[in-house]
C-alpha cells in the first residue's frame, strides 16, 4: 500500500478517512517525505494542513474541503478538481488546481500562491492579506462566480476568462465590494454592474503589466498554455477607490 | 454645521486648589481643558468632556470634579434626554451611531435578583482559612465514562483539557481594540494567576508568544493574525462567531486605531478600517462549523480544545446542541450585557438575550440531550463580581470570561468612548503617546490583585455553603433562589423562590 523510495512516498488514500489519510501524512513527513503522491483520493479534507514543512504533494483524484487550509509551506498539484475552501488563511506555500475549485477558494490567504486551471466558485479571494514581502497571489484560468475579492485588503487576484467564447462576459458580480487593498487583474470582459462600488477601474502601468507576466508565465508553464497569447488579451486593473471604504458610515 | 447637542459634563474647578500645573491639560485626550495664557488660568472646553475623570484621578490638589450637566428636557417618559440626543448627533452626520462597552440599558440583572445558600445548623460550613478549597476547572470535552487499567494508569484517553487555577479567564479583546501594554498586562496577569487571556481577532505580538500556555488564541471572520505558529502557539484555539455586544453584526476597527504595528500583525494597509465581515465565510450552516472546528484540529494536531464563542441570541440552546455535535470542546456564549471596543449603538442596546437565561437554558438543554459532559460552557457579558461568578457556576458555567471588568482594573471608568481611539486612560487606544499609560508591570499587579480578591471570595462562598470544590457548586442549581420573579423566569432559570 505504502511504498518509499528515499524520500518518495506513495499513498493510497482509498477507503482512508480524512483523519487516518491526515495522519499518516504526518507520520510521512515526519520520517522524511518530500514528495509523496496520494492516489484515489476522494474527498478527504484538510489535506496538506499541519505539515508546514518545504514538500510537495500531487493528489490524484479530488480532494475534499479546506485543502491545505492553514497551510505553512508544501506545494500540492492537484490533478482533478478541488473542492470549497481550498488555501483558506493559507499562510505560505502553493496550490495548483488541474481543474475547477470551488466557493471560498483562497478565502483570507496571507501569503502563498493558488493557480485554478479552470473555473472557481462562489466568494473566492475573500478578505486576502498583505504585509511587506507577504503577497498571496489567486490566478484563475477561467471565470469566478459572485463576490470574487470582497474585502480584498491585500494580495494579487487574476482572472483570466481563457474559457469564455467571443463576447461572452465573466460570471462574478459583486468583484471586489469593500475591497481596501491589494489589486485585482481581470481579462474578458465585465460589465461596470458586475464591480463592487469601491473598486476603481484603471488601465495596466508598466510595473503591472511586469508584475502580471510574472504569474502568468507561471500559470502557462503549469498548464502548458502560451504566456504571449495571453497577454496578447484585454487586461483591466481593479483598484481599492477608497483606504477606508466604510469609514463614513458612522457617527462619531 | 452648528450642534444643537449641550455639553453631557460640567467641569468645576475650585480656584483656591488649582496650582495650574496643567496635569489636567496634558492628561486630557479629548481636549476638555486648556491653559488660558492671557489671563493665567486653566479653563475647560466642556463640551469635549466625556466624563472619563481622567483629570480628577491626576489632579494633585483635587481641585477638579466632574458633574453630569444637570440640563433639563421637559420631562417626557418617552422622549428622555439619551433619545432626543441620539437624534440631534444623526441629524448632525448622517451615520450610524456608535459607541463602546456593553448595553447600559435598564434590562433587569438577574444576578441581582438570585440569591446563594449557605449552611446552618444541620451541616457545618467550612472555613477556607484552615481547609483547602478546589477553585481549578479543567477545560475540554470530556469522555462519557472512565476507565482504568489494572495498574491504575488511565486506559480512556482523554480530549486535550486546559487546567486554570479559578474560574475567571480575561475575555477576548483584540490587539487594534486595546493596545499592546494591555495585552501585556492580561498576559502577565494570567499566567501569574494561572489563568488564561484571550487575543481577539487581531492576532498575537511577537513579544507575546513567551505567554503561550496562558493564551487563547482567537479566529474570526476576518481571519487576522492567524497563521500556523499563532494556532499552535495558543492553548486553546477560539472560533468567534459573535459578540455579545453585537450580534450577528461583523466588526470594523476604525482606522485611527489601525497603526503601523497594528497594520503588521493583521497584515491590512495602515490607516485603513480592519473589516470582519458579519458572517465567516466558510460557516454557513453546523456543518460549515464542524469542518472549521475540525480543520483548527488538524492545523493543531488534535492537541487543543476549540472553543466556539457565539451571541446569546433566541435559539441558543439549540444552537449549543449543534455546536457540540460540531465538535466545539468549549462553549462560549456572550450575553446581552456583553462589551466592545466599537459597536453600532442600536445594536448593543436591542440585540440578544440576557446571558443568565441563554446559560440556564443551554446548560439544561446539553444536559437534556445527554451531551452536557461533551462541552465546558464559559459564559460572558457583564460580570462584576465574585459573587456573579459563584451564581454563573451554579447555574452550570464552567468558568466565565470577564472583559469590562479587567478593563476597570486597569483604570477604565466606562465612560463608553471606545470607538474614538482616544481612550484617556490608555487602554483602548493605540496611540503611542497614550498607550505608555498603561505600565504592564502595574497593570499585571492591578488585574492579579483583583483575581486573588475574587478568589478568596469564591472560597468564602463556597465555604459558606459548606462544600470544599467548585465543582460542587457546578450546575447545583439548588444553591441558588430566586427573589421578585416571575415564574416563567423561574422556570427557565430552573431556580426556585426564595422561601420555597
Amino acid at each position: 500500500m505504502m511504498q518509499a523510495t528515499q524520500n518518495e512516498v506513495t499513498i493510497d488514500a482509498a477507503g482512508l478517512s480524512f483523519r487516518e489519510l491526515n495522519l499518516k501524512l504526518r507520520e510521512e513527513v515526519a520520517c522524511g517525505a518530500k514528495k509523496i503522491l496520494l492516489l484515489n483520493v476522494c474527498g478527504q479534507r484538510y489535506i496538506g494542513t499541519d505539515l508546514d514543512e518545504d514538500l510537495s504533494i500531487n493528489i490524484v483524484g479530488t480532494p475534499g474541503n479546506n485543502l491545505g487550509s492553514f497551510m505553512d509551506g508544501p506545494h500540492i498539484s492537484v490533478f482533478g478538481n478541488a473542492q470549497d475552501g481550498s488555501g483558506n488563511t493559507m499562510n505560505e506555500g502553493k496550490i495548483v488546481v488541474h481543474g475547477h475549485a470551488g466557493d471560498i477558494t483562497g478565502l483570507a490567504a496571507r501569503g502563498g500562491k493558488i493557480f485554478v486551471r479552470d473555473d472557481v466558485g462562489y466568494r473566492a479571494g475573500i478578505h486576502m492579506k498583505e504585509y511587506e514581502q507577504k503577497r498571496p497571489a489567486l490566478v484563475i484560468g477561467g471565470t469566478a462566480q459572485d463576490f470574487l475579492a470582497e474585502y480584498m485588503a491585500g494580495g494579487v487576484l487574476i482572472l483570466l476568462g481563457l474559457n469564455l467564447k467571443e463576447g461572452e462576459y465573466h460570471r462574478a458580480s459583486y468583484i471586489g465590494t469593500g475591497m481596501h487593498g491589494g489589486v485585482i487583474y481581470i481579462r474578458g470582459a465585465v460589465d461596470e454592474w458586475q464591480l463592487g462600488k469601491e473598486v476603481g477601474v484603471a488601465e495596466l502601468t508598466d510595473d503591472d503589466y511586469q508584475l502580471l507576466g510574472q504569474y502568468v508565465s507561471e500559470y502557462a508553464a503549469y498548464f502548458d498554455c502560451d504566456v504571449s497569447e495571453i497577454m496578447s488579451g484585454h487586461f483591466i486593473k481593479l483598484y481599492p477607490r477608497y483606504l477606508r471604504p466604510y469609514g463614513r458610515l458612522y457617527a462619531y | 454645521m452648528k450642534t444643537y447637542l449641550p455639553s453631557r459634563f460640567i467641569i468645576e474647578r475650585d480656584s483656591d486648589r488649582c496650582i495650574k500645573c496643567e496635569v489636567c491639560v496634558n492628561q486630557c485626550s479629548f481636549d476638555a481643558q486648556y491653559y488660558d495664557e492671557q489671563d493665567d488660568i486653566v479653563r475647560a472646553r466642556e463640551e469635549n468632556c466625556i466624563g472619563c475623570h481622567r483629570c480628577v484621578s491626576f489632579c494633585p490638589t483635587g481641585a477638579i470634579n466632574i458633574r453630569q450637566n444637570p440640563l433639563e428636557y421637559k420631562s417626557n417618559y418617552n422622549w428622555t434626554a439619551e433619545a432626543i440626543e441620539s437624534i440631534t448627533k444623526q441629524a448632525e452626520t448622517g451615520g450610524v451611531l456608535l459607541t463602546g462597552m456593553g448595553n447600559d440599558k435598564g434590562y433587569r440583572i438577574y444576578w441581582d435578583h438570585l440569591v446563594l445558600n449557605a449552611s446552618q445548623v444541620t451541616n457545618p460550613s467550612i472555613d477556607p482559612l484552615r481547609e483547602p478549597m478546589e477553585l481549578a476547572t479543567y477545560l475540554g470535552r470530556k469522555t462519557n465514562k472512565v476507565e482504568v487499567n489494572d495498574d491504575g494508569t488511565m486506559k480512556t484517553k482523554s480530549a486535550p483539557q486546559v487546567r486554570i487555577e479559578l474560574p475567571v479567564m480575561f475575555s477576548a479583546m483584540s490587539y487594534g481594540a486595546v493596545s499592546l501594554n494591555v495585552h501585556k498586562s492580561l498576559a502577565r496577569a494570567a499566567s501569574q494567576m494561572g489563568t488564561m487571556w484571550n487575543t481577539g481577532e487581531g492576532g498575537l505580538h511577537p513579544s507575546l508568544y513567551q505567554y503561550a500556555d496562558n493564551t487563547i488564541v482567537q479566529t474570526a471572520s476576518g481571519r487576522f493574525g492567524v497563521h500556523a505558529g499563532y494556532l499552535n502557539a495558543g492553548r486553546i484555539v477560539e472560533i468567534k462567531i459573535g459578540q455579545g455586544a453585537k450580534p450577528g453584526i461583523g466588526g470594523h476597527l476604525p482606522g485611527e486605531k489601525v497603526s503601523a504595528e497594528v497594520s503588521m500583525t493583521r497584515m491590512i494597509p495602515e490607516g485603513t478600517d480592519a473589516l470582519s465581515p458579519a458572517p465567516h465565510h466558510d460557516i454557513y450552516s453546523i456543518e460549515d462549523l464542524a469542518q472549521l472546528v475540525f480543520a483548527l484540529k488538524e492545523a493543531t494536531n488534535y492537541t487543543k480544545p476549540i472553543s466556539v464563542k457565539i451571541a446569546a441570541v433566541h435559539n441558543s440552546a439549540a444552537i449549543a446542541s449543534g455546536m457540540v455535535r460540531a465538535g466545539a470542546d468549549i462553549i462560549v456564549l456572550d450575553g446581552l450585557r456583553g462589551s466592545t471596543g466599537a459597536a453600532p449603538k442600536v445594536i448593543r442596546d436591542n440585540v440578544g438575550i440576557p446571558i443568565e437565561l441563554a446559560l440556564a437554558a443551554v446548560d439544561t438543554r446539553l444536559r437534556q440531550e445527554g451531551i452536557r459532559n461533551q462541552t465546558s460552557i464559559v459564559i460572558a457579558g457583564g460580570i462584576r463580581n465574585s459573587g456573579d461568578v459563584a451564581k454563573a457556576v451554579a447555574l452550570g458555567a464552567d468558568a466565565v470570561y470577564i472583559g469590562t471588568a479587567a478593563l476597570i482594573a486597569l483604570g477604565c471608568h466606562v465612560c463608553q468612548q471606545c470607538h474614538t481611539g482616544k481612550c484617556a486612560w490608555g487602554i483602548c487606544t493605540t496611540d503611542l503617546a497614550l498607550t505608555k499609560r498603561i505600565n504592564p508591570d502595574i497593570g499585571a499587579r492591578r488585574l492579579a490583585n483583583m483575581l486573588r480578591g475574587w478568589s478568596i471570595e469564591l472560597k468564602d462562598i463556597l465555604g459558606a455553603m459548606g462544600v470544599n470544590a467548585l465543582e460542587s457548586l457546578r450546575g447545583n442549581r439548588l444553591h441558588l433562589r430566586g427573589v421578585g420573579l416571575t415564574d416563567s423566569e423561574l422556570e427557565i432559570l430552573g431556580v426556585r423562590m426564595a422561601g420555597s
